[in-house]
């Protein structure tokens, strides 16, 4: 069973994500490492990501494309920045362009993600640090708004 | 007690307009930055009518405000500057709660035991 917590502080616009899954470290930290599992998640459903490029190494560089439903894509890459297998990984998240390369013009987001053993599994801590709203904006526009349509239709379930 | 009555009256009202996809993908586009009537419009397969009719549902839930700029109405979140952070890192929370349930479903395949 995953349970989950979340922190999200609005004045510093991050986000804290904290999961537990029934497997080891080692086991979770591969849906991150290998680019297969690791597009089976990434994107929702509605906006599956396809990793063109995943280079899983310090300074190392990711390219991907999510895909929406009337066939419009949206790119965007990772710069790791760290890499402690199985225990932490940081990279730097960023949008891409039509070229698949990094926009120079936008700021990537800091991400971090921690691996800890705990009892009969992992805790995963994903941390999330957003540059601005207009940032932000962008990323909810670009068919990563699942998060909302989610979260209304458990309000639908109540009606 | 009476404020409770309104309160929960506007939950109600709240409740109903996100109720339907349109009205949520017309507020989700209009959190972060206005949009006029006619160019929401043009993202659906709808008459302006009918967008219209849905601005107004949401307008009646406080979840938006009209502005007239002109011939345009644009339409705003009505997410007070804020709360507007707060609700764009939900969004982004509900992705990850996407994310890591996606993950668990992975992991929970049979033969994906390291």
């Amino acid at each position: 069973m995953t349970v989950i917590s979340t922190v999200t502080d609005p004045e510093a616009l991050n986000l804290t994500v904290m999961a537990e899954f029934a497997a080891s470290p080692q086991r979770v930290w591969q849906v991150w490492e290998d680019p297969r599992q690791l597009e089976r998640w990434w994107g929702p459903p509605s906006y599956p990501a396809t990793f063109t490029r995943h280079d899983f190494a310090v300074g190392g560089e990711s390219r991907y494309y999510m895909t929406g439903p009337q066939g419009d894509t949206s790119r965007g890459y990772w710069r790791m920045a760290l890499i402690d297998e199985p225990n932490r990984l940081e990279f730097a998240n960023g949008l891409a362009g039509d070229d698949g390369e990094p926009r120079p013009d936008l700021e990537p987001m800091a991400a971090s993600v921690t691996f800890e053993p705990i009892d009969g599994g992992t805790r995963m801590i994903a941390f999330t640090k957003f540059v601005d709203e207009a940032q932000m904006k962008i990323l909810i526009d670009m068919g990563m708004s699942e998060g909302m349509t989610l979260a209304v239709s458990q309000i639908d379930a109540l009606l | 007690m009476v404020v409770h009555q309104l309160a929960d009256r506007e939950v109600d009202r709240i409740f109903r307009a996100l109720a339907d996809t349109t009205r949520r993908d017309i507020f989700e586009r209009v959190i972060g930055h206005g949009l006029s009537v006619s160019s929401l419009a043009n993202e659906y397969e709808m008459s302006f009518a009918a967008v219209q009719k849905h601005v107004s549902v949401l307008e009646r839930a406080s979840l938006v405000t009209k502005e007239r700029q002109g011939r345009e109405q644009i339409v705003h979140g009505n997410v007070p500057t804020l709360r507007r952070a707060t609700a764009l890192l939900e969004a982004f929370e509900g992705i990850w709660i996407g994310r890591t349930t996606r993950i668990a479903e992975i992991l929970g395949e049979k033969g994906s035991e390291a």
